[in-house]
């Protein structure tokens, strides 16, 4: 299938192992990425939160520049997901807005394409079955618990996303490349996302409450969707409670075995492999 | 003349907050409540109460995160998160600025980040937010451990067309 891709700041940046291990792991599943003309940044919680037309005008240009494609947007950030989710649901229910919108834009907003994330396009249109069956090294001795985080999955009305209290596509995905998923009951808490920078104290305590509890499930690592999630988890723990935390996509891309799989790992800040290494994964 | 809470609810445009029945599922679920001021269905009451500069001038306000768990699980479909946002705009449009500065001054540093690129570009944006915040040291080992890992750039690529993101800045601006 072919999609159109809208990376954001993040998988330029921070999160470019995201980029990477989602590029390897869309050719080898055949999903053909056209990157979005001329993208600029979704806003994200600065916008929404200082300035509602704002936060929907910057999305509304990027929906409006992939809608020249006129393929599905495959938006891998949460926050950029949700961002533009949420531009939809309100561009959809007020025609005054919308107009006032496309003055402000310059351009018409048709709302004819599907904003999906990459959860949602590798499980519903590859399947399980299909990536079952390109796993060459099973990640056996991997003991993740999956991370969906807040962005992806709420508000359910309008990210449309199943199962919004116990989301298991992530689960699903991480035992069929072999992984021994963990369940726990954090899935969808808040990691402190936007707080980071300005008021870390809090973030440092919600990411230290899930760690401890990934540990208190058995985990090894984490595996989550979100740039903004990985560089939370990644960097905010107090030392003694960090865990390796993997995109989804790179633990696929190793699973399949696929070539510059293990380039991702090294820019981690808590760096996986040893863990790899010891697991006799890379 | 249109009452505080008459006027937090044309903005919210849904559901309006007199539906709330004091449940405090919305409060439960928050995760940060605990370092909130006021619960949130406080700040509903004294919305209700008409206690303008109390919900306008607190930390709670700031401190959410929207992480939209509280419209998730209301059973009355307040969104609490929109309230959020409609009450921080209310706090910058009225010039009662943020009680929560460097809050404010982070997004103020990631909007003029935009504005200038198109898209974010981490180390200048941590650089505006640090000369904004005078907080000039904390993460300051982080960042250069990032550096060392490759994983920030000071080059990153722009978007082309800057004019139209800034002609949507300029036409949103408030008055
Ligand atoms: S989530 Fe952040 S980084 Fe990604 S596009 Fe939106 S604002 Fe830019
Ligand atoms: S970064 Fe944290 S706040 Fe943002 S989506 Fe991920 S979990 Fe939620
Ligand atoms: S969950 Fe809804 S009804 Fe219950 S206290 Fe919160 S806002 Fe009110
Ligand atoms: S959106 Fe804000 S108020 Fe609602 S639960 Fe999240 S942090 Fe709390």
């Amino acid at each position: 299938m072919k999609v159109s891709y809208y990376p954001g700041c993040s998988l330029h940046a921070t999160g470019k192992e995201y980029d990477q291990s989602m590029k390897l792991v869309s050719s080898a599943l055949g999903i053909e990425l056209k990157e979005v003309d001329d993208w600029s940044c979704c806003g994200a919680s600065s916008a929404h939160s200082t300035n509602f037309d704002l936060s929907i005008a910057l999305s509304a240009r990027n929906l409006i520049s992939a809608e020249k494609d006129a393929l599905d947007v495959m938006v891998p950030c949460a926050a950029c997901f949700n961002r533009f989710k949420m531009a939809e649901h309100h561009l959809k229910a007020d025609k005054e807005l919308k107009t006032k919108i496309e003055d402000i834009v310059g351009t018409k907003y048709q709302g004819g394409i599907a904003i999906r994330n990459p959860i949602d396009i590798i499980f519903n249109e590859i399947g399980i079955d299909t990536l079952t069956a390109k796993v060459v090294k099973p990640l056996t001795g991997l003991k993740p618990v999956s991370y969906y985080g807040c962005l992806l999955l709420r508000p359910p009305d309008v990210c449309e996303f199943d199962n919004y209290e116990n989301p298991v596509m992530l689960d699903k995905m991480m035992g069929a490349i072999g992984a021994d998923v963990k369940n726990w009951s954090y899935k969808t808490d808040c990691c402190g996302g936007s707080l980071a920078i300005s008021k870390t104290s809090i973030v440092v305590d919600m990411c230290d409450k899930l760690m401890k509890a990934a540990r208190e499930a058995g985990a090894n690592c984490v595996v989550t969707a979100c740039p903004l999630c990985m560089n939370n988890l990644d960097m905010r723990p107090s030392r003694g409670l960090k865990l390796p935390v993997f995109y989804f996509t790179e633990l696929i891309a190793l699973a399949m075995g696929l070539d510059g799989s293990k380039e991702t790992f090294k820019s981690h800040m808590v760096d996986p492999r040893p863990l790899l290494k010891q697991l006799q994964l890379i | 003349m249109e009452t505080f809470l008459e006027e937090v609810n044309k903005k919210i445009n849904g559901v309006p907050l007199q539906r709330c029945y004091h449940c405090r599922k919305c409060t439960a679920g928050c995760p940060v409540a605990s370092h909130m001021e006021y619960n949130l269905n406080k700040v509903v009451k004294m919305i209700q109460n008409g206690k303008r500069d109390e919900v306008l001038g607190s930390s709670t306000i700031w401190i959410c995160l929207s992480c939209e768990t509280c419209i998730t699980r209301c059973p009355n479909q307040i969104d609490i998160a929109r309230m959020m946002d409609v009450l921080r705009q209310m706090a910058i449009e009225e010039g009662v600025g943020a009680r929560e500065k460097n809050v404010l001054k982070f997004h103020d540093a990631f909007l003029a980040n935009i504005k200038m690129g198109g898209r974010i570009n981490e180390p200048l944006m941590m650089v505006q937010y640090k000369l904004k915040s005078g907080d000039l040291f904390s993460d300051a080992v982080m960042g250069v451990e990032m550096f060392m890992k490759g994983k920030l750039s000071l080059l990153s690529p722009r978007t082309k067309d800057i004019k139209s993101v800034k002609d949507i800045f300029e036409k949103t601006k408030h008055s």
